[in-house]
């Protein structure tokens, strides 16, 4: 999940009698399951929290090129580097749609990107390991854009018109990434030798418990799911999108032929559900809060391109002027 | 250096063009100017990739060793890459960058039409794919060359400084070239002797619009890319594209 | 970016069919928003023609825009979750 905890600075959900006619009418929308618009009336806490939800997925989408933008100079063939070449590019351009549907909330691109770089807004916490060999670009493709899409489905539902419009065109684009990041793992552990084998099962070891972490914090710690399911910018919990991934997860894990590492991972026939140990949350909260592997240099490769491209920046609206001053001459 | 027959040689020019101008590129991942420029830069990779992987296939044909294209990226040494110097050298600022996109798509798009014209088909059907991907970036890359030079003090300054740097290294676009006589007589790439003088006229056409000062005619160094004979930045950029194949011997990916 | 415009964005994506709108991009004039719009909403199809409009110039009203979508065409084929030839136990994926 790229937005993985979305305060909504509200307190308790409203009942009908709590709300204004205005609130009223907003919340019956809603219920019909009509899409808001950005010329529809809204609550401020709603656009507020859509403009913090939006823009950390955004970030997520800009910040998840560099992982990837670690190894497209070292891809092993033509066919995978112009693979990856095209995925991280999908990468830039899915920022760019969730950015375009932000700004129709009144909000400014820059300023909440100037956010993301003072540490103020947050991206997808898994962004922040390192990608250390090859097969971390299987991984990545197939685990953590795997998780992205259990959680973006349902967004392609999510009461906001330009956000919902967003994240079908974000899905339809992304249907490719996962299946060539499984693509590249099996492959490495069909054809390849030893050493590729060992990769593949390496990068799972280090990438497993980061991906679950991606669905944010368990049911009973997450404050503000109750409103953002009331608004339909959230349609499912984070355990229950969690449980989904596990579940779909674990019979291509082990197709593969790798294992998990997770020594209570077992399947309960009852319940017909991968049960899974406990999630190091205290690891989860510190790597939010800027203290993971990755986060200052992600975050600083990030700020650098921006600033160091003022100057580009200036002289395309510099030379802009000039003409439109020539043209009106 | 072992020379391959004339029109291979070609193709190998092309593809080790196109390759290293998008290795080069891939490295901007992530540290473009703006956002909408990280999906532009990427745009122009990916077409680079992708025509460096024609040329070569079919390179790797002629050749008939048993190597294939991706032999010829992952396991060829420096000396026997036969690309332009000029798309070998460090990425520098966003002037740099685009100078050296700018001064390689002048070259490159002239250069694909002609090949259009080949009396092999092969090369003459490559080729009338990549013209419509080529036409595209030299009419972005010129336009960044007249927003940087005719910008801001600091952009125009920056301009000029990035081509008075990598100016030397356009002897190989701006003067004749041996195999050009046989290519163009043989029709394989009619027209192609006149190619340095259509370089010479978009280059100075642009410049001039972008109130840049051309500098002085580049001397010869005394290196040729085309024969393989590079500066010292090729082999660190080949051996960071090809770390994987060199450390895994015989790996399949 | 403070100083680059926002324009939005329109694609007529086949012949025959009317401009939609597909989204916005920010340019510093409106060569380089058409440049920008092409690289970005036209990855995987030709769009025949793009349309850009200061967002600013646009008065609207508070009805529903349609949604925008994009058909992919077959030119950079690995971008298709198709291309990927996975064994039948994978199931769907």
């Amino acid at each position: 999940m790229y937005a993985q905890m979305v305060e909504t600075g509200v307190k308790s959900v409203k009942t009908s009698t709590e709300m204004s006619s205005e609130e009223q009418a907003f919340q019956t929308r809603i219920d019909a399951d009509i899409k808001i618009e950005p010329k529809n009336w809204m609550p401020e806490a709603y656009r507020k929290t859509l403009i913090r939800q939006i823009s950390q997925h955004a970030h997520s989408e800009i910040v998840g090129m560099l992982p990837e933008g670690n190894w497209v100079t070292r891809a092993p063939t033509l066919k995978r580097k112009l693979q990856l070449m095209a995925k991280i590019q999908d990468e830039a351009g899915h920022g760019l749609y969730l950015y375009s549907a932000m700004e129709t909330l009144g909000a400014d691109r820059d300023d909440e990107v100037q956010k993301m770089h003072e540490g103020k807004a947050k991206y997808s916490s898994i962004f922040n390991y390192p990608t250390l060999n090859w097969a971390d670009m299987g991984t990545i493709g197939w685990l953590v854009d795997g998780a992205a899409i259990v959680n973006q489905v349902p967004l392609q539902r999510t009461s906001y018109g330009p956000y919902s419009r967003a994240m079908i065109r974000v899905c339809k684009e992304e249907s490719f990434h996962q299946r060539q990041g499984y693509e590249i793992l099996l492959h490495l552990m069909r054809e390849g030798n030893d050493a590729q084998k060992e990769m593949v099962q390496d990068s799972i070891n280090r990438f497993w418990w980061p991906v679950l972490m991606m669905f944010g914090p368990s049911d009973a710690n997450s404050p503000n799911s109750a409103q953002s399911m009331a608004w339909k910018i959230k349609r499912h919990s984070n355990d229950e999108l969690r449980q989904r991934f596990i579940d779909q997860t674990i019979p291509q894990l082990q197709i593969l032929g790798c294992t998990a590492p997770d020594p209570d991972l077992k399947f309960n026939e009852e319940t017909g559900h991968w049960e899974y140990g406990e999630i190091d949350w205290a690891e989860f909260f510190e790597v939010l809060k800027g203290n993971g592997p990755c986060n200052k240099e992600r975050v600083a490769k990030r700020k650098k391109a921006i600033d160091e491209g003022a100057w580009v920046r200036e002289a395309a609206v510099a030379y802009a002027n000039k003409k439109q001053q020539r043209n009106a001459a | 250096m072992k020379r391959f027959d004339d029109t291979t040689e070609l193709l190998l020019q092309l593809g080790d063009s196109a390759m290293i101008q998008a290795q080069r590129l891939c490295e901007l991942v992530g540290g473009a100017p703006a956002l909408e420029e990280e999906v532009a830069l990427m745009n122009v990779g990916l077409d680079l990739v992708g025509q460096a992987r024609n040329w070569l296939e079919y390179a790797a044909e002629r050749i008939d060793d048993g190597r294939t294209a991706d032999d010829l990226v992952f396991l060829r040494d420096q000396g026997e890459y036969r690309n332009l110097l000029l798309v070998e050298q460090p990425n520098g600022d966003f002037a740099m960058t685009m100078a050296k996109q700018f001064l390689f798509d002048a070259w490159h798009k002239p250069l694909l039409e002609k090949l259009c014209n080949s009396s092999d088909e092969r090369i003459a059907g490559i080729a009338a794919k990549s013209i419509k991907e080529s036409s595209y970036h030299i009419r972005r890359s010129s336009e960044w060359i007249k927003r940087l030079g005719d910008g801001t003090h600091e952009s125009h300054e920056r301009m000029q400084r990035a081509l008075d740097q990598i100016w030397h290294f356009t002897f190989e676009l701006a003067n004749p070239y041996e195999l050009f006589n046989t290519l163009d007589t043989d029709n394989i790439a009619p027209g192609i002797k006149a190619l340095c003088k259509e370089w010479q006229a978009i280059v100075a056409t642009i410049l001039a619009e972008a109130t840049l000062t051309q500098p002085e005619t580049a001397e010869n160094n005394y290196l040729s890319g085309r024969e393989g004979v590079h500066t010292e930045n090729l082999g660190f950029v080949l051996a960071e594209m090809q770390f994987l194949q060199r450390a895994y011997p015989n790996a399949s990916w | 970016m403070a100083d680059w415009t926002l324009f939005e964005v329109f694609i007529r994506s086949k012949h025959g069919l009317n401009h939609k709108h597909v989204g916005s991009v920010h340019a510093a004039d409106s060569e380089m928003a058409i440049e920008n719009a092409r690289d970005l909403y036209t990855r995987r199809n030709e769009g025949v023609s793009i349309w850009v409009v200061p967002s600013a110039a646009i008065t609207a009203t508070a009805t529903d825009e349609k949604e925008a979508l994009f058909d992919p065409s077959d030119d950079k084929i690995y971008r298709h979750a198709g291309f990927y030839k996975l064994p039948d136990e994978v199931g769907h994926m």
